[in-house]
């Protein structure tokens, strides 16, 4: 089996603030973490890989620093790592993101499955997975929970979906997302550490994989952001007194008169 | 403090402080309430290479000496002082074969320690042979091509749950200590049994057992060093293990620290954090300098050893003794700063508090320790004249 799994670098801090001039996060003298639902895809991916063998390739788009990550991820289990890092690529829609790891997914081929976490601690966005696959036009299956058969061309996992779990057959190549219920990531091992520290990891530039630079970054990117703000959440309470009767008769007039009956 | 530690020590502690914060915090108070020994132990120091910490590169260790071995037990310790103390019988246990095993001993038993494989125990103390370890009863008779163990070790660290036993026996009673010699002894051997599990005050997820040999025969390639250096063996292991417990007192006493100096910026008493009272800021200032202290001990301590310097009872007498001695009062004043609180099991201090106690008994009693501390001091000042 040859693995793949894309992860993102986060801020540590879930109360991370946010520039009101730029509407960017403020990364400064935040300490950067694997995206911890990317952490379930990597262990995923590995306990793949000492199941049935193979390889795992990890790669990340990212700021130089984003290496940190990916010798994270290699002290973790995986077997090779791979940067997109270019000034290129900066202020990355998930769509600019999604195009231009999909095109470096393509230089890997071939692969059997990728594996994404289900969404980014920061962005929250859960696009960039699907969106990739989309470009790859290859089938994916977001949110499961567990790889229950896995051969050359063919998955069979489960999924979460609200209030249910779904078992859904896929082919092969393909892309899942994954949840937090999937595994529990190891901590590293001391000897992985120090591999990872020797590894050398190769820094893609838009031209490495095939893309102008006009589709990457700022510059490929559809979205743009008005503003980011922390919404204000205005409640109300209201006691309303009397016997169970009178105060049954209040509530329900009111909520029939704001239309919730 | 600058301790001034290796890209690579930075390494061990921080991941052994990974280990103890994310795995073993969360499960050390139901360890302790049910006197559990950790199936996960392997799992936690194998997986990671903790195991391997102290152990030289050519039986697959990282190559670290003591320092490095203290430091990892250091931040168990922090979380656990049960689980610190299996991590570091495991190290003591294979000691004796770092010190003096054969080629063959150490590729068979170390590198399966390393790898997380097989835990080792350490087995000298009897009924009757506690800080007098000279005094032990234990036989080993030669017959032919094999070794007949006979007599009863007591609490045996990592006892009934180590693959591999290291045991120091007489094989010729009449010269006493000096007719001691030291044996590798696999479990499943036939004539190896365990004793009930010792119902202990602290360090409860550790497991405490009687090692029994009944007739228990062994092939004599399990002799360890030559006949009549088992008790040479044994002090020299002890000697190199010692700053260990010393680690593990810094450990627990930095724990007691940490969770009292929360408790007492959280708790309000006359309207004001009780930290804000000097009473209280001063216990936490003493215990803070005393464990600080401590830990510059122990690190020195382990330096000296790893430094190759030949001599070192005195000072790793010292480090065991005076950290010790720090965590059992920076234990009792932090459930002191809890109170109530930290008199109740809810709260994890009374836990470490019960665990500082072991840490001034095992591995030679402070009283014990002091001796050495004297003796050491008499011949060096013979020695100037």
């Amino acid at each position: 089996m040859r693995i793949i799994v894309l992860i993102k670098q986060v801020p540590e801090s879930t109360e991370v603030r946010i520039n009101p001039e730029t509407n960017t996060l403020i990364r400064e003298g935040v300490k950067s973490i694997i995206n911890p639902f990317d952490t379930y895809a990597l262990e995923e991916g590995v306990l793949i890989k000492e199941r049935l063998g193979g390889t795992v390739v990890v790669m990340t788009m990212g700021p130089p620093q984003a290496r940190e990550a990916l010798q994270d991820a290699i002290a973790l289990g995986a077997d090779e790592a791979i940067l997109l890092s270019d000034r290129a690529f900066a202020g990355a829609d998930t769509l600019a993101t999604s195009r231009a790891l999909a095109a470096a997914v393509r230089k890997l081929e071939p692969y059997d499955l990728i594996i994404c976490g289900k969404q980014a601690i920061d962005g929250d966005t859960a696009q960039v997975g699907p969106e990739v696959a989309e470009f790859l036009d290859i089938p994916h299956v977001t949110y499961v929970r567990k790889v229950r058969e896995l051969e050359p061309g063919r998955a069979v996992v489960e999924r979460m979906v609200e209030g249910a779990v779904e078992t859904v057959e896929m082919s092969l190549p393909g892309l899942i997302t994954v949840v937090k219920d999937i595994n529990q990531p190891r901590i590293p091992s001391l000897k992985g550490i120090m591999k990872a520290r020797r590894a050398t990891i190769p820094v893609w530039t838009p031209a490495d994989v095939g893309l102008p630079e006009e589709v990457v970054g700022l510059r490929g990117s559809p979205t743009a952001v008005e503003k980011v703000f922390v919404p204000q959440v205005e409640r109300r309470g209201e006691v309303i007194e009397g016997s169970p009767e009178e105060v049954a008769e209040v509530l329900l007039s009111r909520l029939q008169s704001v239309g919730v009956l | 403090m600058e301790y001034f530690l290796t890209e690579e020590q930075k390494m061990i502690k921080d991941l052994a402080r990974r280990v103890a914060r994310e795995r073993i915090l969360p499960v050390a108070a139901e360890l302790d309430e049910r006197e559990e020994f950790p199936s996960q132990l392997r799992e936690w120091f194998g997986e990671t290479d903790l195991m391997g910490v102290g152990i030289p590169e050519e039986y697959g260790g990282l190559g670290g000496g003591v320092l490095e071995t203290c430091l990892a037990v250091e931040e168990i310790s922090w979380a656990c002082p049960g689980v610190a103390t299996s991590y570091a019988a495991n190290w003591l246990g294979i000691m004796p074969l770092l010190l003096a095993g054969s080629e063959e001993q150490k590729q068979r038993y170390v590198r399966a320690v390393a790898r997380g494989e097989k835990l080792a125990a350490f087995c000298l103390t009897e009924a009757e042979a506690g800080s007098d370890a000279g005094a032990i009863r234990t036989t080993a008779r030669r017959d032919g091509d094999f070794y007949v163990l006979d007599g009863t070790k007591q609490w045996i660290t990592n006892g009934g749950e180590a693959d591999i036993y290291t045991v120091i026996a007489l094989t010729a009673p009449e010269k006493g200590p000096r007719g001691a010699s030291c044996f590798v002894v696999e479990k499943g051997t036939p004539g190896l049994g365990f004793g009930r599990k010792e119902k202990k005050m602290g360090i409860r997820a550790s497991a405490t057992r009687e090692v029994v040999f009944t007739d228990c025969r062994i092939p004599a390639t399990q002799l360890v060093g030559r006949e009549g250096q088992g008790f040479a063996i044994a002090i020299r292991t002890l000697d190199r293990a010692r700053p260990g417990v010393g680690a593990q007192a810094v450990g627990l006493a930095q724990g007691a620290l940490d969770r009292a100096l929360a408790y007492a910026r959280q708790r309000v008493q006359f309207g004001k954090p009780i930290i804000t009272f000097q009473a209280i800021g001063h216990m936490l200032a003493d215990m803070a300098t005393q464990i600080e202290a401590a830990r510059a001990l122990v690190y020195a301590t382990a330096r000296t050893i790893d430094a190759g310097v030949k001599d070192f009872a005195k000072e790793s007498a010292m480090a065991k003794l005076f950290a010790s001695d720090v965590a059992m009062r920076v234990t009792t004043d932090a459930v002191q700063i809890l109170g109530g609180y930290g008199y109740m099991r809810d709260y994890p201090v009374e836990k470490l508090m019960r665990d500082a106690k072991i840490t001034q008994i095992y591995e030679g009693t402070n009283q014990i320790q002091r001796n050495v501390i004297a003796q050491e001091l008499l011949r060096e000042s013979a020695r100037k004249g």
